[in-house]
């Protein structure tokens, strides 16, 4: 197999595919996070803050999205197909509250009824919960296993299988980390009472957090072995749980200590340790069979021709710097609080 | 087959409904860069007040479009995965290059095109307006390519058997320079400049006739009319291009566009008409050996009807493919009318004179949306029964492990959520259209906003 410094091509997109994914997990994270506290704020006028805390932003987040689906469609077009055909409930569930929640956004603050901004305001908060929580759903049933047998089909044995213990522990780990990770945002954003409010609910969601992670790894290491085996055959990859726990009390520490800038750089760096940690314990494998393992598919059963990744690779190479470039003028150009006037929302 | 069709319906469904949005955004990028470049060069203050009330409308169809659109970019895992595994290889580096290019070029420079008014300098601003522009000029290029590759394939070798078969990419440049490509991304360009230019004209000939905003209005009608007047003849051209590579490359569907069906004959060109497939007959208004004129100059040369295809390799639904095809041409020719008449009378200096003339332009903005639609309904289903030309069936193509039940539930839900957002839509569109450009004309209804207003104007 050709391989560029060293590493093959399907492996240098499955580290392409896996930071643009982390990338979103960081981005959307922390406006499905401030999204979720939404119906925690009492005043209007805070919800308009929390609301444009995330304004200029969540656009470009969610691009992060569509290049993550467009890097799998192109890279793994056999994971794309058959990852999304046999999970096709939650995906059509997370599209819609997509569409529900920027309809939110969107939409909320352009009449002044009372409740016209009540409707819109529950639309935001409960399509940001369950975009997280899906989010979490689906990658639960992801490190698990799905049941695909001969020529990618998918046996499923209900209309609700996806939900099943595993993946709503990982569900309500996911939502609760983009919580801590979404209040945290907002309060680089507010000032005054919001602020204060919001001091408190980082630390609840953070204890939350704590104990939901804490199931989930237990259940792994006594559930699930095919994870655990790329830990136990390597312990040096113990580095990684190490790194993601020490994230985690750090952004503890600096929370606490009120340097909210590094908390939530801190935090960022969390979930990309703990979606680190996913993509080691799956390589090479991306879908496992729950029905023979003859029958999962790994990163290079599932790629695409070398020639397409090495174009891709150049894309990306071009593309990334440009992207990284504006990104940053665009947040440099929001930073510090949140002040309304007339282009708000 | 049950499965197939519901795949079909839903697909259409969505696509037709994203597709309300995009050429609207496009064209009224397009709109939106010509107004801050005059204000840059002129200083007048009116090109800025129309720009921000563009802006403003545009945050809408942009929104709206990005939504529909995500759900358009994991549709084609969910409901048609054996034709992503298929065209993977070479639809997934069209896709990603567009993300990256386009969709973050777009996105990202959107949050100050919208917000960004009193926190940037004029030609910042400006700046990242041609970045939202250029973006969703790009991100019509992938789409439209990758689509196009699917209709003439080229680029590629054929890999594996059966359920394993799948396209590779052989040559890049190729694939995205295929036979239709340039062709059909001029066309839909176009097309989409024509959306914009028409709501732009509708929406100011509606302040005309109401007597609001008339000295800028006058100014936007008259640029918007300067666009659109070039841009429909352009499209008579892309169009008729078009038309020629479908002659060469897709003979099936150009029979199934002018409902010719001898094996060989010469062909005649419809102006309307009704396709009669029991009796392969085409009853209507019609040029005489055109189609055969229009690919060789010669109405005599014999052109390959659909009887010379097999029953299973031509489109089946011929008269809805004519019907299509001729409403779009039939609306592009009335464009092209409409806007030079407007040009003429301009030229005579009476161009809002004609209230009649005033009241059509309010009314005209549906056609260019028609004419895009129809013209993809037309493309698209003359292509069947294939989903990659000559390659893979579209009753081939759609997921297996999908069933029936799970598509009609998605089904219900969209066609509930996109009611909704049709509706939203439609509000707050007309909301917008009646609150008009904040030209001091009008008093808003938002102190608040106008206090700002003017603390803005007098900074500039
Ligand atoms: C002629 C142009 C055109 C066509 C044929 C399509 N789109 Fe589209 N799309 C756009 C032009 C566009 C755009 C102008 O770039 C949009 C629409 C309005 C907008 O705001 O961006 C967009 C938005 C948009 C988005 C959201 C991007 C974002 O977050 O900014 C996605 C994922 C797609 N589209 C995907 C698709 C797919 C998978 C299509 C085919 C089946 C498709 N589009 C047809
Ligand atoms: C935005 C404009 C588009 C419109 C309005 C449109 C319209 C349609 C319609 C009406 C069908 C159903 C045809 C039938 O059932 O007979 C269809 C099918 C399909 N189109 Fe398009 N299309 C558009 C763009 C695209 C693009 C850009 C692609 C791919 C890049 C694409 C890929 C497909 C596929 C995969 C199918 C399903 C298989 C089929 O029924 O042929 N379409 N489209
Ligand atoms: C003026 C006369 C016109 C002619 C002769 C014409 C011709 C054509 C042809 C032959 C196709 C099919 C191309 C293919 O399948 O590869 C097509 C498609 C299309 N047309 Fe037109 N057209 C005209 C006007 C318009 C107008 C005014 C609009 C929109 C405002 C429009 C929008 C479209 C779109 C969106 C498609 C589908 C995309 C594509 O295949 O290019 N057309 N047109």
């Amino acid at each position: 197999m050709e391989t560029f410094l060293g590493i093959d091509y399907p492996t240098l997109w499955y580290l392409v595919v896996g930071g643009l994914f982390s990338g979103y997990a960081i981005l959307d994270g922390f406006d499905f996070g401030a999204g979720a506290w939404h119906l925690f704020f009492k005043q209007e006028n805070s919800r308009r803050i929390a609301l444009n805390a995330v304004g200029p932003v969540w656009d470009g987040n969610e691009v992060w999205l569509v290049i993550g689906g467009g890097a799998l469609f192109a890279g793994f077009p056999v994971v794309y197909a058959t990852l999304f055909s046999s999970m096709y409930i939650p995906f059509m569930l997370f599209l819609l509250f997509i569409i529900f929640r920027a309809i939110s956004i969107e939409f909320r603050s352009k009449e002044e009824m009372l409740w016209w901004r009540k409707t819109w305001d529950i639309g935001y908060s409960v399509s940001s919960i369950m975009l997280a929580f899906l989010l979490g759903v689906v990658l639960g049933n992801v490190l698990q296993g799905i049941a695909i047998g001969e020529n990618y089909s998918y046996h499923e044995s209900g209309f609700f299988e996806f939900l099943n213990p595993y993946s709503l522990l990982v569900g309500f780990t996911t939502l609760f980390l983009f919580m801590s990770h979404g209040a945290i945002y907002l309060l680089l954003k507010t000032e005054g009472r919001l602020y204060a409010k919001l001091t408190i609910f980082v630390k609840r969601s953070m204890i939350l957090f704590m104990v939901s992670f804490s199931i989930t790894t237990i259940y792994t290491l006594l559930y699930i072995p095919h994870l655990s085996d790329a830990f136990l055959s390597n312990p040096i990859l113990f580095i990684m749980p190490l790194f993601t726990f020490l994230g985690i009390a750090n952004v503890n520490r600096l929370a606490h200590k009120k340097k909210y800038g590094w908390a939530f750089f801190f935090s960022s760096l969390t979930i990309g340790f703990l979606l680190s940690l996913v993509a080691i314990e799956l390589y090479p494998m991306l879908l496992f069979s729950t029905i023979d393992p003859v029958y999962s598919i790994d990163i290079y059963k599932a790629a695409s021709s070398t020639k397409s990744l090495k174009t891709m690779l150049i894309i990306v190479a071009i593309g990334a710097p440009l992207v990284l470039a504006y990104t940053l003028f665009v947040y440099m150009t929001f930073r510090g609080k949140v002040k309304l006037d007339e282009t708000s929302y | 087959m049950e499965i197939e069709i519901l795949a079909r319906l839903q697909f259409a469904f969505t696509i037709a409904f994203h597709y309300i949005y995009p050429p609207l955004s496009i064209g009224l990028g397009l709109i939106m860069v010509i107004f801050e470049s005059l204000y840059i060069r002129t200083k007048n203050p009116d090109y800025h007040i129309l720009a921000k009330f563009w802006t403003k409308i545009f945050a809408l169809t942009f929104g709206i479009g990005v939504v529909t659109g995500i759900v358009m970019e994991f549709e084609f895992g969910t409901n048609w995965a054996v034709y992503s595994r298929y065209v993977g290889d070479i639809f997934g580096s069209a896709l990603a290059a567009e993300g990256i290019f386009a969709f973050a070029l777009e996105s990202g420079f959107l949050g100050i095109l919208l917000f960004g008014w009193n926190r940037v300098k004029p030609l910042v601003h400006l700046i990242s307006t041609i970045g939202v522009f250029l973006g969703s000029m790009f991100s019509a290029v992938w789409i439209v390519v990758a689509n196009s590759w699917q209709q003439t394939p080229a680029g590629y070798h054929i890999v594996g058997t059966g359920f394993n078969a799948r396209a590779e990419i052989t040559d890049f440049w190729a694939m995205v320079f295929n036979p239709s490509s340039v062709d059909r991304l001029t066309h839909v360009w176009l097309g989409a400049f024509l959306s914009g230019a028409f709501l732009v004209m509708s929406v100011h000939a509606y302040y005309l006739v109401k007597g609001r905003h008339l000295d800028i209005s006058k100014r936007a009608f008259k640029i918007a009319l300067v666009v659109a007047t070039v841009v429909s003849l352009g499209q008579l051209f892309t169009g008729h291009q078009s038309a020629d590579g479908v002659a060469v490359n897709q003979p099936a569907k150009l029979a199934a566009l002018e409902g010719h069906f001898e094996a060989n004959a010469p062909a005649d060109m419809y102006l309307f008409g009704y396709v009669d497939k029991e009796n392969q007959t085409v009853n209507g208004l019609k040029i005489p050996g055109g189609l055969s004129f229009l690919i060789s100059n010669n109405f005599d040369t014999p052109v390959k009807g659909l009887n010379a295809f097999p029953e299973d390799e031509r489109p089946s639904q011929v008269n809805a493919i004519f019907q299509f095809y001729h409403l779009m041409v039939i609306i592009g020719i009335s464009l092209i009318g409409l806007t030079l008449y407007a040009s003429y009378l301009w030229l005579r200096g009476r161009l809002f004179d004609k209230r009649w003339l005033l009241y059509v332009f309010v009314f005209a903005a549906i056609l260019p949306q028609i004419a895009n639609q129809v013209g993809w309904f037309a493309a698209e289903m003359g292509r069947q029964p294939w989903v990659v030309y000559g390659l893979l069936r579209t009753s081939e193509a759609f997921s297996q492990s999908v069933s029936a039940n799970q598509i009609v539930f998605s089904l219900v839900l969209f066609a509930l959520v996109y009611l909704l957002l049709f509706i939203l839509f439609i509000y707050l569109l007309n909301k917008k259209i009646k609150h008009g450009p904040d030209d001091g004309t009008t008093k808003t209804d938002w102190p608040m906003t106008e206090q700002i207003n003017v603390a803005i104007t007098k900074n500039h």
